[in-house]
């Protein structure tokens, strides 16, 4: 009884899978889960910035080493063509990307720039990840004002 | 017979002057700006509070410290596509020649300086309920950015909303400079109501439209379709954002959700305008969008 439940269970999840694997373009997932991670390091210094929690140099560091490991990767293979918000319903990537890909890769640029001044502040002291907040919020905004879509 | 139709004549006469009479631009006169001088450094802020340069750069511009204002981004609606104009101080093509008081018609009261209406795609419907000391100082300001000899582009509008005496209909019927959100504010929240409904003009995107394109104040904040593209601009009523006023607040500045997303497409040149104001500003907004109807 046991098994013919489990069997069941691998059957349904067999045959769901393909239908979840066509419903979003992985290039797509790809870069939200990178989005995903940027935000969720972002979330350590923001909240320390915040003074949400308790600011923490070592843990700031390390999200900030991570900040500067995550724009340093190179995302040719997920901002690929045909993946735009025109295209995908789960794409809020502007077609105008694919328009200006070396403006699109010099803000990327931008980020990865600010992530360096924060891996730079963020040991030294709150007042100093603080002020390097500014920059990381600056290099999101600079791309997604012109390559992000409004709706969010 | 005859007489009946003379006096049909006579009345439909009497109907079509008094429309012309009502749908008429009735702009300030120079009382409204005597003794009053604008101050640049002033205009910056309230510049950026207004959002001007958002809309008036050129359509593939930088945002800069030295915006040139020289007009040319399109907006499309089911009326038309309306073109931005040049509103840089260039004498011929821009505001260069215009008198203040020109000025401060065209924004408060949506009528242009050859005396016409202006279509409330410039948003002067919020704009009306500013200062006019804001407004000259907005003006100062801009005579200290570049000129640009840019020449304007006329809109590209269907007809009947391409009679420009049209709009008079339209503001007899939806323009008011009364608060939407009225009753017992604290002076933050007075702030924050004046740079929500007025110079920071949010309700435009924020709050859907009727089908003459006019705010439903019923469903003030409440949210409605994106009007420069798929998707929809977010209800920033407290029925639907339950962000602290902090959250709100440090979201302006920086752009970053209480999850820290970031901001993306206009709502990130919002930030990056409204991050220029003073904290108290910000916080201000943050206390007016607390004490809003909550629409669900």
């Amino acid at each position: 009884m046991f098994r013919t439940a489990s069997l069941t269970a691998v059957l349904v999840a067999a045959l769901a899978a393909p239908a979840i694997a066509q419903d979003a373009n992985p290039a797509v997932s790809a870069r939200q889960a990178h989005m995903d991670l940027l935000a969720f390091n972002l979330g350590t210094l923001g909240n320390m910035a915040r003074e949400r929690i308790e600011y923490d140099a070592d843990a700031a560091t390390i999200a900030a080493k991570n900040l500067v490991a995550l724009t340093s990767i190179d995302q040719t293979g997920y901002w690929v063509e045909g993946t735009d918000a025109d295209t995908l319903m789960e794409s809020h990537a502007l077609p105008a990307i694919w328009e200006n890909m070396d403006d699109f890769e010099a803000k990327t640029a931008a980020l990865h720039d600010a992530a360096m001044a924060m891996e730079e502040a963020a040991g030294v002291d709150l007042a100093s990840l603080q002020a390097a907040m500014g920059g990381l919020g600056q290099g999101c905004g600079g791309c997604h004002q012109t390559y992000r879509q409004s709706d969010n | 017979m005859k007489r009946l139709l003379a006096a049909g004549v006579a009345a439909l006469a009497v109907a079509a002057a008094a429309g012309w009479v009502l749908t008429a631009p009735k702009p300030l006169d120079e009382t409204a700006v005597s003794g009053m001088t604008g101050d640049p450094e002033a205009g910056r802020l309230a510049f950026a509070a207004g959002g001007c340069a958002s809309c008036h750069i050129a359509p593939d511009a930088e945002a800069s410290d030295q915006p040139v204002l020289s007009g040319g981004q399109e907006f499309a609606s089911e009326f038309g596509i309306f073109i931005a104009p040049n509103i840089s101080p260039d004498e011929e093509h821009g505001i260069g020649g215009w008198t203040d008081l020109q000025f401060v018609n065209a924004v408060k009261e949506g009528v242009g300086p050859d005396g016409k209406h202006l279509y409330p795609a410039f948003p002067y419907s919020s704009y009306t309920r500013a200062d006019v000391q804001d407004i000259l100082d907005i003006e100062a300001y801009i005579r200290t950015l570049p000129a640009s000899a840019e020449p304007n582009q006329p809109h590209q509008l269907a007809f009947p909303f391409s009679i420009r005496r049209s709009v008079g209909g339209w503001k007899l019927l939806f323009f008011s400079d009364d608060w939407v959100v009225d009753g017992d504010l604290t002076e933050e929240q007075q702030r924050g109501r004046y740079l929500v409904e007025g110079l920071g003009h949010c309700a435009e995107c924020h709050t859907p439209r009727n089908a003459l394109g006019a705010l439903d104040t019923s469903q003030w904040l409440a949210g409605a379709p994106n009007p420069s593209g798929q998707g929809n601009i977010p209800n920033i009523t407290p029925g639907a954002l339950d962000w602290s006023a902090a959250d709100i607040s440090a979201y302006l500045e920086s752009g970053f959700t209480p999850e820290f997303d970031s901001a993306g497409g206009d709502m990130a040149h919002v930030v990056e305008n409204i991050s220029q104001l003073p904290a108290s500003d910000r916080d201000a907004i943050a206390a007016y969008l607390k004490a809003v109807p909550a629409v669900n």
